[in-house]
């Protein structure tokens, strides 16, 4: 042990990244902790088109993120790739034990963001990566002319789907109400796609297969009514994408910092109830949870954690 | 680490004598890029203990359908032409691949 960081950032997403890139300029002692892929969410997004000063015509979660991670680079924060254990933010050092070590800090930024819902139907954990998956970008090429069903109608199930447009042949929308929630702009395209149908009012509840997903059983939420779909015969078997929304990664936090439903209430300065703890991104409490929206908590909370630290001093 | 090929796996893991470490990665797949030097550092730790190798399943669709993947990323071992032990998706962190490494070494 030994060193005192002034703030560690606990995530890589665009909320990390901001925060890592104020601080940096800042000239606060950084470390930044991800335990995978820098932009957490965001670079497994085929195309965003809402970034502020992204490029118009479109551009990948990925692109986006490798020129925030070099941004990041140029201000001086440290970089460590470990799985975060446990934290002590009571106080006033925090300590954060990861997998591989631990790290102290005057400040803490909890960056955690959010991963997939799961779907929710019965034996889903069996066929997670034999049928199922939460990430298109990763798996859609398995799928390259069959057909595959997509789970939601937000804006990242609809997105998804076209994208899966250009691998499968047939894309199924599944989703529980009669209409979509994902914006006007992305349904136009959508309804114009000749590769998506719609299933409404209907949720999944059961999925089956001999090792790989083969069937599943679709509920008619207004009629009751259950239909089971198979693969076809020649095909051998189906994809089954789910895109329903996110849960917070704020379990190890519990107990500790007050919550909501597993995500962290802040002030609009992103103070959380623990003195120099912040939160910022996806973990927060918040109305829209959006690339843009993350990095301007990022930056917030850094700012906040300097001024915290020279109040201190 | 062995870069497979959809020719080569037959005879560099399924055939192989011993256990066979694969590291199934797809182009695109951001989740596999971030993982993978990882896998790198444990086939330079634990290479002369396991053999350790690599398949874009991108190139070999089939093939990893035909091993039932699916889904990645995939760190899994083979021994006898079967998978004993695997990492899959989100269970497939730098810590839970070391681990099991070192189940089979």
């Amino acid at each position: 042990m030994g060193k005192v960081y002034d703030c560690i950032i606990l995530g890589g997403g665009p909320a990390g990244l901001a925060a890592g890139l104020y601080a940096g300029r800042s000239h606060l002692d950084t470390l930044i902790i991800e335990r995978a892929q820098d932009g957490g969410q965001i670079a497994i997004t085929d195309e965003l088109e809402n970034y502020p000063g992204q490029i118009p015509e479109g551009e990948s979660g990925k692109a986006l993120v490798a020129r925030m991670t070099e941004q990041v680079k140029r201000f001086g924060a440290e970089r460590c790739s470990d799985v975060v254990k446990s934290v002590e933010l009571s106080g006033p050092i925090k300590k954060i034990v990861c997998a591989k070590g631990e790290y102290e800090a005057k400040t803490v930024i909890i960056a955690t963001g959010a991963h997939s819902r799961p779907i929710g139907c019965e034996n889903e954990g069996k066929f997670i990566g034999t049928g199922i998956s939460f990430c298109a970008t990763c798996d859609a090429a398995f799928f390259e002319d069959l057909e595959v069903y997509v789970v939601g109608g937000g804006d990242s199930a609809v997105e998804e789907a076209m994208y899966l447009t250009k691998f499968a042949r047939k894309v199924t929308v599944i989703h529980r109400r009669n209409e979509l929630r994902a914006v006007k702009s992305i349904q136009e395209k959508a309804f114009k796609n000749p590769k998506i149908f719609f299933m409404w009012d209907s949720v999944v509840t059961k999925v089956d297969g001999e090792d790989i997903l083969q069937k599943m059983w679709v509920k008619n939420v207004k009629t009751g009514e259950e239909t089971l779909i198979e693969a076809d015969p020649e095909d051998g078997l189906f994809g089954l994408f789910g895109f329903i929304g996110y849960v917070p990664n704020s379990e190890i936090f519990e107990g500790q910092i007050e919550m909501e439903n597993g995500y962290i209430p802040t002030n609009p300065d992103m103070h959380t109830n623990i003195p120099g703890v912040f939160a910022a991104g996806d973990i927060r409490v918040k109305s829209l949870r959006q690339v843009v929206t993350a990095c301007a908590d990022g930056a917030i909370a850094a700012m906040q954690a300097e001024k915290y630290i020279s109040d201190l001093e | 680490m062995l870069e497979l090929t959809k020719d080569t796996f037959e005879a560099e893991v399924l055939q192989a004598e011993g256990k066979v470490l694969v590291d199934f990665f797809g182009d695109g797949c951001v989740p596999c890029e971030a993982l993978m030097p990882h896998v790198h550092a444990f086939a330079e730790t634990y290479g002369d203990k396991l053999k350790f190798t690599a398949l874009n399943t991108t190139k070999a669709r089939r093939l990893a359908i035909a091993q039932k993947v699916l889904g990645l990323p995939v760190i899994a071992i083979y021994e006898n032409g079967v998978v004993i032990d695997s990492c899959v998706k989100e269970d497939a962190t730098p810590e839970n691949v070391e681990a099991m490494i070192k189940r089979h070494i």
